[in-house]
Order: C-alpha cells, then structure tokens, then sequence
C-alpha cells in the first residue's frame, strides 16, 4: 500500500525592526550576554509592555505578501509556562485573534502554479536563549542571555498542504525568499532569526482522513528540515507498515544522528492556559494604515519574473534566477535602465559578474562593479567601441580599479578601429605581403581567409573590429567564396 | 494625632515660609518612631534619605514653592516601585528585592515636591481585606489595635489614621485602597480603570488594578489624583483623557446631583449599625441638596465570584515570573544525603522557592487561578466571568443613565478582630461586597468616612461614579464630608 505525506510548517521569523517588540531595547544580533535589556525584557516586577508599531507594520508586510486577510483587530494572549529562558513566565503571543489568516502562497513549479495555504500570520515575542554548554561548570550549570527575549516574531502557520520533503523544503525556501525581499527577515538560519518546525503524518495514498501527527522541532536548515522530514516520514511509514500506530508527541532532529528522537508525548504537553493580554489594548488597524502599507509594498519575485519575461523579453531561465533576490532585480533593472540591453544584461550578470562576486565573496549589494557601469560597458559593445572579448578585459580592470569602461577604453588606448580607410590600409599591405595565402584563398582554400583576418588584427594590435575586417577582406579579394 | 495636618495645610504652610520640609519630616518621622512599633504600618522606614530630600527641598525653595505636594511626606504601599529602595509587596519571595527604576506614580509625586518617608505593610501581593497576609505581620487598627486595618493597603491607611504621614498611595484591585480607608475612617479612592498608570505596580490583576491615595479629607486625594493621573507611555492601558485639577471648584452642597440607591444590594447581610450610619449619610447628601433614586443592579450580586475568577486567573500568571531565577528569593538547598550533596534540578528549584517564598493565600489563589485558566475549565469559568462582567459593567451603564453616583457601604462589616476569620477564606472575601463591581466596571470610587459604630469603629460611605468623571464624585463627596 502506498503512502503519502502530510506536512504543515510553522515557522517563525524574526523581524527586522531596530528595537524590540515591547520595549527599546536593540534588536541586533551577536552582543555580550545580557546588554540589549531592561525591566520589561527581564520581567521585572512592575514593568509593562508597550506594542512596537514597527513590528505591527512589518508583520502586515508579511501577512499581504502572503495573500492573508489582514484583521482589523486582533489581541495579545498570554502563553503561560515555566522556563528559565522566559522571562514574565509566559510569552506574550496571539491567540484567538491573530494579526492576518487565511492566505496563500502561490508560486511557479516548472510549468505550474502551486499554492500552499496559509492558516495565520501572528506577533509574538522570542524568548531569551539558555546556554546549556560552553562553560567551565556547563555540567552543573545552565546560563541564560535575555538578548533575545522581546526581539518581535510572527508565526506563520501554513495549511497541511506539503506532500513530501523535498515539497517541503522548496516551500520554506520560497518563502524565506520573500520574507527576505520584503526585508522583514534577514533570512539568518544559523543565527536562528528564521527557524522552522514541521506537522508530519501520513496516510494511504488517495485517503482524505489525516493520520496521527508528530511534531518536528529543531529544523534549522533547509537540509536538516528536509532529512528531517524524510526520516520522520519514513518512521511513521515503517511503523504502520509493522501494524503498529503513530503516536501524537513532540520530536526532536538530532543533526548528529540525522533522525528524530522523541521529546514529549501528548500526555505531557504543555496547557499553556491562553488568556487575553491585560496589558495591552487590542491592535486595531485602520483601513488607511494598511492601505498604506499595501501601497508602499515592493512587487513580488512572482510577479517581478513574469514582468521580466514580458517586458524584457527574458526566457524564463534568465527571469527566474534574476528575481531570486530583490537585490539581484534592482540590479538588473537599474543596467537596463541606463541603457544596456536586457539579454545582455542578464547574460553579464549570470556570468561575468556573478563570478567576480563568488571570487570575492561578496553580495550583490555589495558588486564591485554597479549597474550604471557595467550598461555602459555594454553599450560599448553595442556601439562597437570594443569587442565583447575586450570588454571582458575592461570589466576585469573595472572590478579592480573602480574606474568606469570609457575611461579605461581611452586610457589604455583599446577602442576598436571601425574605420574602413584605417583597416584597408593595413589590409593592402597584408595582401601584398602574403600573396601565397591569397592564392590558395583564390584556389579555393577557406581556410586561407581566417589565415589573412588574423593578420590584419595582429597588425592593428587586435583593435580592429573583427566583422568590418571580414567584410573589407571579403570585398578586397573579389568578393564571392573562393572558386567563384 | 493630628500635629502633621492635612496635605493641603502643610503645603500651605510651606508656601508661606511658616514650615519647612524638614521641619514636616522630622515631625511625621518621630510619628513614625512612636506609633509604628505598635501599629506596623511600615515594611521599610527611609528617614535618612526621606530627610535628606526634604533638606534638598528647603535649600532650592523657590523650585519647588508652586509644586503642589512641596515638602509633603508620603508612604507608599509596598508594592509600588521604588528605586534604590526595597520593593517586598509584604512577601518572603521579594523580601530583599531593591527594583532598579520608580513606578511611574512614585515619580509623578516627587517631581510634585512629595517627601518619601516609607514603604507600607499589605497584604502579600496585595491579596487579602485585612493585612493579615503580609508575611512581615499584620499592620493594626490605630482605632482598635487588636483589630484589622483593613486590606490589601491596610499600612496605608494606618500611616494615615494614625497620622504619620497626611498622604499615602495604595492599590486597589477589589476594594484595597477603600475598604481599608472606612475601617481606619480615613478617605480612600480608586480612580478609574487607566487614570493613573501602572507602570511600577506589581500586577495582582492586571485589568482589574489602580493604584490611588488614601488622606484624610477629599480635597486632599483630589489634590494627590491631580499629580499622579494621565496617560503615561509606559503604560498601554492608561487614558489620554485630560487631567482636570480635582480639587478645584469642590464646594458644599451636591445641588442637581442625583445619588443611585441600590436598595435591595445594600439590604443584605449587612451590619447593622453600618446600614444606620449608611442611612444617616444619605440623609446628609439630601441635605446637602442631592436627590436620592432607587436603582437596581441586578447582576452586583454575582460581582464576588466573578471577581474571584477574573482575579485569580489574572494573578496565576502575573506571579509566574517570581521562579527565583533571576530576582527575589532562590531556595538553594541541596538534593540527596550529606555524602551525595547535589543541586537542586530546575524543577525543585521552582517549586522549592515557590513552595517557600509564597504565603498560603498567594498559594490558594495561584492554584485557583491556575485551574480557572485550564484546559477544559477556561469556557465555564473565565469565559463566563467575562461575560458576567460585562453584564454588572452594563449595570452601571444603565444606573448612569439616571444618576451621577451610586452610594453603598463600604464594607458591610467594621473592623474585625485579628485573627477572627483567617480561617475562613469565603468569609474574608465577602468583605469585598461592594467594592469589587467597581473594579469589574473599571469604575472610580471613593470611601468617605460616615460615622462610628458604637464602639467606636470608624464607618464608610462609598460612592461610585461614571467612567473618567472623577471630577463629579469628588464633589458630591466632599458635599457630603462637609456635611456630615
């Protein structure tokens, strides 16, 4: 009997706001334990939140990029439960009424579209972070850094609606792409800015009941959620092959062993004992705040590729890799903009300038060369100031000198010679001086021409545009192929 | 008793040069000294820095001779933030507990030229109608010193009955600034839900909590609720409703003022000498010119259990944050015999520091409120205490309609004897009666002393108005104190 998957993600991101969720405290990654907090990140007694509206303003970023409705109010529940990295004992979160449900991520797959479901999009506060190792008395003690704590999330729920692992992963990596060009997330796995735990089950393929769900936490990459899945599906299959039954519980991926290992059962999960916030009024947002937003809203990868196949004239390839950071389509269409033609443009991009950046290691963002420079390197190609094999040369130069295309042309004297009384002459004296290869030309013998090209460029010094010295040797040799 | 005088006299006297600060400090210091051995009103006395700030005062006259509490002394319950001062909420888990930053409140009265003289005696997180649940013992009756000052603010009121200080604030989340005040017949008022912020108050129930002053005339808490009322940023649950001056324009006759009767409330299970001197106080209101109305409230009767369940839900998860991690109390014993000594795991830890760091009623009304918010509970028991709740807010609404104050006892009962009912939680909870709808209704509510029973306990009347409209109760109350 064959089985299928059944996953739904929950994922939480980070948002890129310079200050924590309901205090003033920064949010930025990587300082000495314990220095980005205050009473209300600490939970001191008598301390209160008060709502960032960055956050809220991010978190509706997120909810319409992914096709949700937006609530016009939505409320703080409390979480409550106990652990040291927790500061209040409960973590102020959104329960009953979330910020945005009930959307969508729709994206291409090959020739098709699919859409994955989106249950809810809420705001809550991370935790601090416990510090089980890395100590001198680490196997007595556990330390805790409430950096963290109050830096604002949202959690975004999506529907069962993945089949497989690898369906899974490519999702998630979907979607941090978004949330990355949306820049609400930084898109940061390793520092745990964007984490991911996934509801597993499985059932016989074509059955439309569920199967008992395990949930997998821990999934912090997109290999470990993707060999996390498939173990875990295969565990679940295996079982129910035996006869035996998937149990309802908390599991953990083990990255050393590559499997998942039991946390809790359901018996032992937690009764959070959701209650509404006192301390913070409702969030109401306003029909001309979110419109705002709505406005202000950058256009999509999805729509951004198919504006660049249309407008542009891309193929598809070239469209969908340029739009696979905003960065990557800002670039791009800055260079066409200034002038350089689209294919070109792309090809550069995919090729010249990609390998100076991967050489380097350095981001888009961050090109030695920038889009203006690099289209006007392009236009004199276009215009036939030098060749395309040249203008590899000038990039090189480009790259490491900062210098702009027409001045290195000028300065290193590499424009090419187009015109016809300059390359006739060199010509003239080439014929004359091989007269033996433009007999056998004239016998018959193509190759002989390639022969006499070469010639005239090396006279010129390889300035001389290649195509006119074809034409001119052509038309001074009589014309027609040899044998006419 | 009454050397120290009202908040108004000795700033007065202040302003005219007749007293200094220091003069009124030393005076309420050795008040102190005298009558605080016997009554407990204090946790923490702060005469060297309280003499310290009242010398600085002096020496900078002209800074502060307009600032409306200039070299007034005041006390403040001891679950109001103080900087650089222990904060203990009369409990073992906080006993040694200094907060790094001022309530909000606290700050308000210094910048108003307030004298802090100490830190008051309360019931253990404010939990409780008599002071017995401080775990540093009860504070006493200056009336009837082997009696109940009342609580949760019991060494609030006692500070000012027994004239230590002519201001105190308080907190009240069920009736604790009030009740305490007619039982030390003294004037105690519990401004609207979101007048006065939060910010530095340890939350017992967060929706349900205000702090407000306790003195001896109305004019005096008038004057005090105009320093430590307005929208503050700190707090999200605080107004930005103007801030009028309180003790301006209160006159002596409540002429077109319409007082709310609510007859069959008031008719049950109270004291009878509390329903004469009740009786006696709405004939001077007429007096003064008030009419009397007959209303209804049909739903006040459930007003203690849903209090009971609102509160203590509330509370469950307010107190969650005292786990000795990071502040207050850590029991750190060790596990196992003398040969095998081992530190206690996480969940010893808490539940040893718990176990040891809370008193008994803290405890009850932790598990109550734990069990109200559980899985399976949450709809029959807190879902309907807010529904109930907005049914007795409706209430009053709908009596608003047609008066401008409701009128009620206090407390149905004067003082009791220490002692007498702490074996009888249920008991001790009625005493909350008719103070606790206002808290449910958010409403503002002040107790005005109305007589003595016959041996000469103190009795209080206590009015009940609309929502933000202080302005007018202070009024009708100080109609009636000038009355009576």
């Amino acid at each position: 009997m064959p089985f299928e998957a059944v996953i739904g993600l929950e994922i939480h991101a980070q948002l890129q706001t310079a200050s924590k969720i309901f205090c003033g405290c920064s949010t930025v990654f990587g300082a000495p334990p314990n220095t980005h907090v205050c009473p209300v990140c600490l939970g001191f007694p008598g301390a209160l939140p008060v709502l960032n509206g960055a956050a809220v303003d991010f978190a509706v970023r997120a909810g319409l990029a992914l096709g949700c409705r937006i609530n016009d109010r939505s409320i703080f529940a409390r979480k409550n439960y106990f652990y040291p990295d927790l500061p209040k004992g409960y973590q102020i979160s959104q329960y009953e009424l979330p910020l945005a449900s009930q959307g969508a991520l729709e994206y291409t797959v090959g020739d098709g579209i699919r859409r994955v479901g989106i249950t809810r999009v809420h705001l809550e506060e991370d935790a601090g972070k416990s510090l089980h190792e890395g100590f001198s008395d680490s196997d007595r003690k556990t330390y805790v850094d409430f950096n963290r704590s109050g830096v604002p999330l949202i959690e975004i729920v999506t529907e069962p609606d993945l089949r497989s692992a690898p369906e899974a992963a490519a999702f998630f990596a979907r979607l941090r792409a978004i949330l990355v060009w949306l820049g609400v997330n930084d898109g940061n796995m390793e520092e745990g800015s964007l984490r991911c735990d996934a509801n597993v089950s499985v059932r016989p393929a074509g059955s439309g009941a569920f199967g008992t769900k395990a949930e997998v936490k821990n999934l912090n990459s997109f290999r470990f959620l993707q060999k996390a899945l498939e173990y875990e599906i295969d565990r679940q299959i295996e079982l129910l092959r035996e006869g035996g039954r998937v149990r309802q519980e908390t599991r953990l991926f083990d990255a050393a062993s590559g499997g998942t290992v039991s946390m809790r059962s359901k018996e032992e999960a937690h009764d959070y004992r959701y209650f509404p916030e006192p301390d913070l009024p409702p969030v109401v947002l306003d029909a001309d705040r979110v419109d705002a937003l709505r406005r202000a809203m950058p256009e999509l990868p999805d729509a951004r590729r198919r504006r660049f196949i249309e407008q542009h004239a891309l193929p598809e390839y070239d469209a969908g890799h340029l739009t696979e950071s905003r960065a990557l389509a800002d670039y791009f269409e800055q260079a066409v903009a200034a002038g350089g033609s689209p294919k070109m443009v792309s090809n550069w991009m995919m090729g010249e300038l990609a390998r100076a950046l991967n050489d380097n290691g350095r981001e888009i963002s961050d090109a030695p060369v920038t889009a203006a420079r690099l289209a006007s390197l392009l236009q004199l190609i276009d215009r036939g100031t030098i060749s395309g094999a040249m203008a590899k040369g000038v990039f090189e130069k480009m790259c490491a000198s900062g210098r702009d295309a027409a001045e290195i042309v000028e300065a290193e004297g590499l424009s090419q010679i187009d015109d016809e009384a300059q390359i006739l002459e060199r010509i003239t004296s080439v014929l004359s001086e091989h007269a033996d290869a433009v007999a056998q030309f004239r016998a018959g013998k193509a190759a002989a021409l390639g022969f006499l090209v070469g010639q005239v460029m090396k006279a010129t010094a390889g300035k001389a545009n290649p195509r006119r010295v074809n034409e001119l040797l052509k038309r001074e040799l009589g014309g027609g192929s040899p044998g006419t | 008793m009454n050397r120290l005088g009202t908040v108004r006299e000795i700033r007065d006297a202040f302003r005219r040069g007749e007293r200094s600060a220091v003069d009124v400090c030393t005076e309420a210091l050795s008040c102190i000294a005298m009558r605080d051995p016997e009554l407990h009103a204090f946790n923490t006395i702060t005469g060297e820095q309280a003499l310290a700030r009242a010398a600085a005062i002096d020496s900078d006259r002209a800074r502060w001779i307009d600032r409306p509490l200039a070299g007034v002394p005041v006390a403040l319950k001891d679950n109001l933030c103080t900087r650089g001062v222990r904060t203990t909420a009369s409990s073992r888990i906080l006993e040694h507990f200094v907060p790094p930053f001022d309530a909000t409140a606290v700050a308000r009265l210094e910048s108003a030229g307030a004298v802090i003289v100490g830190k008051t005696n309360c019931d253990e997180f404010a939990m409780g109608s008599s002071n017995e649940n401080s775990a540093f013992g009860p504070a006493r009756n200056p009336w009837a010193p082997d009696r109940i000052p009342g609580g949760s603010s019991g060494g609030s009121a006692v500070a000012v009955a027994s004239g230590m200080t002519p201001l105190a604030l308080g907190s009240d989340t069920g009736g604790s600034i009030r009740q305490p005040a007619a039982l030390c017949g003294i004037v105690g008022l519990k401004p609207t839900y979101g007048r006065v912020s939060r910010y530095g108050l340890l939350a017992f129930a967060s929706s349900l909590d205000q702090i407000g002053p306790l003195a001896r005339t109305v004019e005096d808490v008038a004057i005090a609720l105009t320093v430590i009322a307005g929208a503050d940023p700190a707090d999200a649950t605080t107004a930005a409703e103007p801030v009028p001056d309180f003790s301006a324009g209160l006159s002596s006759h409540a002429r077109g003022m319409r007082v709310g009767v609510p007859q069959t409330l008031v008719d049950q299970g109270v004291d009878g000498e509390v329903t004469a001197a009740y009786r006696a106080a709405l004939d001077v209101l007429r007096d003064r010119g008030a009419t009397l109305i007959d209303i209804d409230l049909p739903y006040a009767g459930a007003a203690i259990p849903v209090y009971y369940l609102i509160a203590t839900a509330e509370a469950s998860s307010n107190l969650a944050r005292y786990d000795g991690v990071r502040y207050g109390f850590r029991d750190r014993g060790t596990d196992g015999d003398s040969t095998h000594r081992r530190d206690l795991d996480l969940k010893t830890m808490y539940a040893r520091t718990r176990a040891r760091g809370f008193g008994p009623e803290v405890k009850r009304r932790i598990m109550l409120g734990t069990y109200v918010l559980s899985a399976g509970y949450y709809d029959a028991y807190y879902l309907k205490a807010q529904q109930v709740r907005t049914l007795i807010r409706r209430d009053y609404e709908r009596a608003f309609e047609q008066v401008e104050v409701v009128a009620m006892p206090t407390s149905p009962t004067p003082a009791f004897k220490i002692g007498e009912r702490v074996s009888d939680p249920l008991q001790m909870y009625l005493a909350d009666v008719f103070t606790v709808s206002a808290n449910l209704a958010g409403l503002p509510a002040v107790s005005v002393p109305c007589g003595f029973t016959g041996n000469g306990l103190p009795i209080g009347l206590q009015l009940t108005g609309r929502t933000f409209e202080e302005l007018t109760m202070l009024r009708i109350a100080h109609a009636y104190e000038q009355g009576k």
